[in-house]
């Protein structure tokens, strides 16, 4: 007994070194400089510097225009996960209340016409997902980046679970204290959904930041550059370089993951369970 | 309704919550192993499809339900259903490359595609990719969900350190990934050369096959992690406690009993890694191939991408599009049809 226990502790510290080690070897080896690495190869040891890295890579400006910095794609990862969540949340919520909380007519039909969404990731309608935003001149702007992405279900079905769980009793009590359906929406269901929405804006906040193709489609223009969206273009510029870059790279993937990372490590509660109820 | 449990019920990772439904009957993951949403299976608690929300009481009001729905429909409209419905026009069309129009060519693109060898190896190669990523992250993920459910001391320490690299986009992990498949610095490079193994990635098309699927895998081990764990926290004391008594051999118990008891979990892990490696892959794979398909491996959502942007084969393009929304469609109708039966499997 006592000795299967040390054994699974022994596969856990592997599984922990396997997904812990890569990214800690990435950021130290990102504290060395470039000809250091080139020569010492990876990294486990602070190699002292640190500041002018990140400071390189955040204020520096580059890429093929030379007028984007690392902290512009910051901020614009920060408007695309902030806005796709927040986007996600209002739209969904909205949706849910009114196909839980009303009878009409085509109610069926709109939620059928909203479940379809899940049956087809955009990765598949990329080229005719492109030339719509063509027409619509919606190429290289906010609009254009965050808003394609809210046209999926997933949100929508998550409150429409959580609204549905609501006792019946709250409802009937509002109406006999004369409560409309905008009073009862903000004065009871908004405050009753936070932890929901919580849970929700983490989900919905990682997967928005992490956004590799629609980005890469949407923007030519690098001032909307977000960060995941950055990295190929480090790696591009890198191919002819003699001693490349290794340690901004590094820096940049640090940065780039940093801001998820740390939101899923503080609310991991709300996080697990938005994930394991919602898928997404 | 009964069957897939409530969001309102507390975090689905603390222990020995019992997720037993209301008539006694036992569903140990179905509360984890959901993508649908409850209601849309038409099941046995008699909740009717005609009635998408469920209240006994509700608002009737002529128009506000149409506003409240309005922004998220037309979203979907825009986004959504035009440019499928482009998608599925424009293959059968084939564009002018200088932008005059467009002539209708039937089913001519379908058969170039389908005839055309080099997608054909696109399609072997997409398959084999699916098969083992999917396999190597779903074992390692149970594995450790398995021996993360066992342990108690140091539980939600592991468990943190298991499931933050979900947080990482598939190009970061793609670029850590390349650094240490790098000819010069790479640590995983120099152990192979160790083994005597000549690790060229970029170059070499079994070895760029090799650094994709590893970083793959580890990039959607703390997915399979979570909700492997969640389902094992999700089976009753009782029943382990039963299952403890009748049985000695842990490893048995495994297979016997919560194995049997995590199926539906690990069905919906098993569509969501296909889908993974079909799709959301794609990060990984284009920081690896770096715009250079020629002799490296690339799974079929990335020759949609090259033939439509790089190519500008919009008929051609579509058409990939068309095939490959059909695959999708399939295995999410196999996927409902599945969870339905198995999640009552009792």
């Amino acid at each position: 007994m006592h000795r299967t226990k040390i054994l699974d502790h022994v596969i856990l510290l592997i599984g922990v070194f396997i997904m812990v080690a890569p990214v800690v070897v990435a950021f130290m080896t990102s504290t060395h400089e470039a000809a250091d690495i080139h020569s010492n190869g990876l990294s486990l040891t602070w190699g002292g510097h640190f500041a002018e890295t990140y400071k390189a890579v955040l204020t520096r400006e580059g890429g093929f225009t030379g007028k984007i910095t690392g902290f512009n794609m910051m901020l614009n990862s920060m408007i695309l996960g902030l806005g796709f969540a927040a986007g996600k949340i209002v739209l969904s919520m909205l949706a849910a209340y009114a196909i839980v909380y009303f009878r009409f007519p085509l109610a069926t039909f709109a939620f059928w016409i909203i479940f379809t969404t899940l049956l087809l990731p955009l990765e598949v309608r990329i080229l005719p997902s492109y030339e719509v935003m063509n027409a619509l001149k919606l190429t290289n702007t906010y609009t254009g980046l965050i808003v394609p992405l809210l046209a999926s279900a997933t949100g929508t079905f998550y409150f429409r679970q959580f609204f549905k769980s609501v006792p019946d009793e709250l409802l009937e009590a509002a109406r006999i204290d004369g409560a409309g359906p905008f009073k009862f929406f903000i004065d009871v269901l908004v405050p009753l959904s936070r932890t929901t929405m919580a849970a929700i804006f983490i989900i919905m906040f990682v997967y928005g930041w992490n956004q590799y193709l629609w980005p890469t489609l949407m923007t030519t223009d690098e001032g909307f550059f977000t960060l995941v969206r950055g990295i190929k273009q480090i790696l591009l510029v890198w191919v002819g370089s003699n001693i490349p870059d290794y340690n901004e790279a590094f820096a940049l993937a640090i940065l780039a993951m940093l801001p998820p990372v740390m939101i899923v490590v503080i609310f991991q509660r709300w996080f697990i369970k938005g994930l394991t109820e919602s898928d997404k | 309704m009964s069957h897939a449990g409530h969001s309102s019920s507390p975090s689905p990772l603390t222990r020995g919550e019992v997720s037993a439904a209301d008539d006694g009957t036992l569903r140990p993951s179905a509360k984890a192993g959901r993508r649908w949403p409850a209601g849309w299976m038409t099941g046995s608690s008699g909740d009717r499809m005609d009635q998408a929300g469920a209240k006994r009481v509700q608002f009737s009001s002529p128009f506000l339900p149409y506003l409240f729905l309005a922004p998220q429909l037309a979203i979907i409209f825009i986004f959504f259903y035009w440019p499928s419905a482009q998608a599925i026009q424009s293959s059968f069309y084939l564009e002018d490359p200088f932008g005059f129009g467009s002539t209708f060519v039937g089913m001519s693109n379908y058969a170039d595609v389908l005839k055309s060898n080099e997608y054909l190896g696109i399609a072997r190669f997409t398959a084999v990719f699916t098969v083992l990523v999917t396999f190597f992250a779903l074992s390692i993920g149970l594995l450790l969900a398995v021996k993360a459910d066992g342990v108690i001391r140091g539980n939600s320490g592991y468990k943190t350190l298991l499931i933050w690299v979900y947080a990482i986009a598939p190009p970061v992990a793609g670029l850590i990934g390349m650094m240490f498949f790098d000819q010069h610095i790479g640590p995983i490079v120099k152990l192979a050369a160790w083994f005597g193994w000549d690790i060229k990635v970029g170059l070499d098309y079994f070895d760029t096959a090799f650094a994709m699927i590893v970083v793959s895998v580890w990039k959607q081990i703390p997915y399979n992690f979570i909700f492997f764990l969640s389902g094992l926290q999700g089976i009753p004391v009782s029943v382990r406690e039963a299952a403890a008594l009748d049985c000695r051999s842990g490893t048995r118990r495994f297979w016997t009993v919560v194995l049997p008891l995590l199926a539906p979990t690990a069905f919906f892990l098993l569509i969501i890694n296909v889908t993974y490696a079909l799709f959301e892959t794609f990060g990984v794979i284009d920081v690896m191939v770096k715009d250079k398909a020629a002799n490296n491996p690339i799974t079929l959502v990335y020759k949609v991408y090259m033939d439509g942007f790089r190519g500008n084969d919009l008929g051609g393009s579509s058409a990939q599009s068309v095939i490959l929304m059909a695959v999708v469609f399939v295995l999410t109708i196999f996927q409902f049809r599945f969870i339905e039966r198995r999640v009552h499997y009792n």
